[in-house]
């Protein structure tokens, strides 16, 4: 900014805007809010957050601070106008601070660097003098070495001696810049998200086709498309009930044609045209285990087998074997009691079994046959129904997401891990190296700089000392 | 030999080294400080075979890839991990800054941590994969911010140490500053002790005794006579850690490490910490939960403290732009964003609630 006139008000503005102490007071107040944020619980019904409040201010002032929490908006802060306001004067900052310094940081990128004389050198932040004896040579074997770590030195004339100057990286002084612009690369595409996309659910049964999904508060979505569920069906790990996949066979169709066909689980969702969907939850649709069909294969001893669908009550017969088998009852969840009795367990189709009632010439048998235990598929007379599957009942609960900003914000992250890495891993050196002839003997000066890292540049100056005087040595023997 | 074998060993090595740091804070002899670094790396050592071996019985139990048996699936395989990232670190400052007297500062981190995971109680069995574990992503997203708060715990043990030696004034803000946090931090482990002893035997998981119990011993005790003299003698300790914290600044400004070293320390963890943890802690977890649950950001808890971590630490950084700033302050900010990292990480599942299933076991 100019000095000595009269600042005018945008000025002002500017100035507090161009300020680091403004990002600081925003970065204090964004943690502060979302602290109190995270504290209460976003989107959910008063009576949760009044249970919260209660432990902070007591059963009597809990409904007032309800009232005024919920006055400023904090109960969907992350939604509320001061929250993107925030965000707003947090980008402002950003870009005004960038803008105003860029300049400066833009000669220092791109200006060359001159020979200096020694007064400047003496300035410099690292600093190393050695005289190396005898004449001759030490010019040759400073450029040399110079260029051994890794810089393509020029050659001056300062006050009769020889200056040999270089520097690296005088980019990477861009790299705050970079970080920064990621910053606003990602909260741009978050935007685009918001306002070219959604977020919608759909709980979809077994069997049935959607071309809609649902916003929350129940708005419809349509997809473009529809989609079908096939089957829904979770997996556990060995006998235990700790899930270890949920799976969602998807078909999508276009004017009844299958167009595509994906198993989804969760960490592997399905894309088409740019929707996407994610396994999220599942459940049970109300009062189907009438509905149900069980899904058999009947193998008979000698080996012939046949896929069986069948409802609860149904009779089906053992190919080949003479044997019927009704199916009597389901249960979603079955275990047994300290008396031997079963029981069901749950209401979630987590262990189904069937109870089949077996007749045959001669024979009559009955027990409960489990979807995950096979060895209660042998029957005893040495024919086996394999129990595959209880389909209809269930529906699976997916997330769906049309997010054309995500790809702006993934550019964003990969900016801004090349702009860290720049700012923290890299620095601009500079070196000079005098090289002044006395009395036959050769007098080094070294002086250099690092914007950043100074102890690892330091480091490499100790090396190409180290160099000088090796190189020395080697030259005179 | 199997993994809790080593894992116990490791612990008995790392509250050895502890004492053995402490004893050579106090009474300056070399030997002693050769020995507790000999000790650290033989805990190291054994450590790092216990990991090895731990994912080794878990890729054989856990039936899927080897990348997905990383045994960091669980508060307690996380907190291992993240005191195994510490000490590596330490053992890195040690050997570079040739000086050993603020492993008397990490040890003791160590040491809670693993006295932490003993009573609590908490699972330290082998459990498979939840569903939205299975991802290539959970490998580097807890790896990376592991090893970042194993950086931040290091920026956090020297910037207290700057702020010891550096105040003067018992009335000076960074001197009260200090002496509360450090009061504060003994304060609530020792009531989370006593809240321990006092429930262990009436409480099933250590889930439960945190989310219901916490301070019920001391502070929220329902003998109202109780809460108010555990106050008292809370208030009377800080008023001790205040009274007395010149004798800490004694011990430390004997040594031979210059507030130039400490401050520099605290700010390479942090240059280190902050571009590991913007990457593994923020991106790679925003790629991951956007294909386990088709959200990039859901402003749940974990992440939201996540984002006020992240800020504390770029405040952290822009704070020593500004004029004025240098030193002290800065310090207390370091000092700061670590409390936010222990909150992000424990605090959040255990108090609040959320998508993230850590601590949920
Ligand atoms: C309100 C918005 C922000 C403003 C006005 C701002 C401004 C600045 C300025 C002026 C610098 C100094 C550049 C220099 O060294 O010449 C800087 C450095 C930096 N900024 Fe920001 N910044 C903002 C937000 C952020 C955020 C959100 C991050 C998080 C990644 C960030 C990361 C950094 C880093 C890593 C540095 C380098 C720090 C160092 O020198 O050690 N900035 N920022």
């Amino acid at each position: 900014m100019e000095t000595g006139k009269q600042k005018t008000f945008v000025d002002k503005i500017w100035d507090v805007f161009a300020s680091v102490k403004l990002a600081a007071v925003i970065f204090a107040v964004i943690a502060c809010t979302s602290m109190v944020g995270t504290v209460l619980e976003q989107n959910a019904e008063p009576a949760k957050n009044i249970r919260i409040l209660v432990k902070f201010f007591g059963e009597s002032a809990a409904p007032a601070a309800y009232e005024f929490f919920s006055r400023l908006g904090f109960l969907d802060m992350y939604h509320s106008w001061w929250f993107l306001f925030l965000l707003f004067l947090f980008c402002s900052n950003l870009i005004v601070c960038s803008i105003d310094r860029l300049p400066r940081i833009w000669k220092l990128v791109t200006a060359p660097i001159h020979p200096l004389t020694p007064d400047h050198l003496d300035k410099m932040s690292i600093k190393r003098t050695l005289t190396l004896k005898g004449k001759g040579g030490a010019a040759d074997l400073v450029a040399a070495s110079l260029k051994a770590i890794g810089f393509k030195p020029a050659e001056a004339e300062v006050d009769k001696d020889r200056q040999f100057y270089a520097e690296k990286g005088n980019y990477t002084r861009l790299g705050v810049y970079i970080t920064h612009l990621s910053i606003l690369v990602i909260i741009a595409g978050a935007i685009a998200g918001v306002f070219f996309g959604f977020n919608a659910f759909l709980n979809l049964p077994e069997g049935q086709t959607s071309s809609v999904a649902h916003k929350e508060g129940g708005k419809e979505i349509p997809l473009g498309f529809e989609i079908r569920c096939d089957n829904f069906d979770v997996e556990y790990y060995g006998e235990s009930d700790m899930p270890k996949a949920y799976k969602s066979w998807l078909t999508v169709l276009r004017n009844g044609q299958v167009v595509m066909q994906k198993a989804i689980v969760v960490n592997d969702p399905l894309t088409y045209e740019g929707i996407t969907f994610y396994q999220s939850s599942f459940g049970t649709v109300p009062d189907s285990a009438a509905h149900g069909i069980a899904i058999l294969r009947a193998v008979s001893r000698d080996g012939r087998s046949e896929e069986i669908h069948a409802r609860v009550g149904d009779t089906f017969s053992i190919p080949g074997a003479g044997i019927q088998g009704r199916i009597v009852n389901f249960s979603p969840a079955l275990s047994v009691d300290q008396n031997g009795r079963p029981f069901t367990y749950d209401e979630n189709m987590i262990n189904p079994a069937l109870f089949i009632e077996f007749t045959g010439p001669g024979q009559r048998f009955s027990g409960w046959i489990f979807k995950r235990l096979d060895r209660t598929w042998q029957l005893p007379d040495g024919n086996r129904v394999e129990f595959l599957n209880f389909w209809g009942v269930r529906y699976t609960g997916m997330q769906v997401r049309k997010d054309p900003g995500v790809w702006i914000v993934y550019l964003g992250c990969i900016i801004m891990a090349i702009g860290l890495y720049i700012t923290f891993f890299m620095s601009h050196r500079r070196i000079w190296v005098n090289v002044s002839e006395e009395k036959g003997q050769s007098k080094i000066f070294i002086a250099a700089s690092a914007h950043r890292n100074r102890a690892a540049f330091e480091r490499t100056i100790e090396k190409l000392v180290g160099m000088l005087v090796a190189g020395h040595k080697g030259g005179t023997k | 030999m199997n993994s809790s074998v080593l894992f116990g060993l490791s612990t008995v090595a790392y509250v050895l080294a502890m004492i053995l740091y402490i004893a050579y804070l106090a009474f300056r002899q070399n030997q002693v400080g050769i020995i507790a670094t000999v000790i650290t790396m033989a805990g190291f050592v054994a450590q790092t075979f216990a990991i090895l071996l731990r994912w080794k019985e878990f890729y054989e139990i856990g039936q899927m890839g080897i990348l997905r048996a990383i045994p960091l699936t669980n508060l307690y395989e996380s907190l291992i991990f993240f005191v195994w990232c510490l000490i590596l670190a330490y053992l890195v400052v040690e050997f570079r800054y040739r000086n050993r007297s603020f492993g008397a500062f990490v040890t003791p981190i160590a040491s809670l941590v693993l006295a932490f995971i003993d009573i609590s109680g908490m699972s330290t069995n082998i459990q498979p994969l939840v569903p939205a574990l299975q991802s290539n992503w959970l490998l580097v997203h807890v790896m990376m911010s592991f090893i970042s708060y194993a950086l931040f715990a290091i920026s956090f043990s020297t910037g207290l140490m700057y702020l010891i030696v550096k105040t003067e004034k018992r009335n000076e803000p960074a001197y009260i500053f200090w002496t509360a946090a450090a009061g504060i931090f003994i304060i609530v482990l020792a009531a989370m002790g006593l809240d321990y002893m006092t429930f262990k035997l009436s409480v099933k998981n250590q889930e439960e005794l945190i989310k219901s119990y916490l301070f019920r011993a001391t502070f929220r005790n329902e003998a109202g006579f109780i809460a108010v003299v555990s106050y008292a003698i809370a208030a009377a300790f800080m008023y001790l850690v205040w009274r007395y914290g010149m004798v800490l600044k004694k011990i430390i400004s004997g040594f031979d490490l210059s507030t130039e070293t400490l401050d520099d320390i605290t700010y390479k963890s942090i240059a280190m910490g902050f571009p590991i943890f913007t990457l593994g802690g923020l991106i790679f977890g925003a790629i991951w939960a956007d294909q386990a649950w088709g959200k990039y950001w859901s402003w749940d808890p974990k992440e939201t403290w996540s984002l006020i971590t992240w800020f504390f630490y770029a405040f952290y950084l822009h704070s020593r732009l500004m004029r004025g700033w240098k030193g002290k302050k800065v310090a207390m900010v370091a000092v700061l964003g670590f409390v936010a990292v222990i909150f992000t990480y424990l605090g959040v599942n255990l108090l609040l609630s959320g998508l993230h299933s850590y601590g949920a076991q």
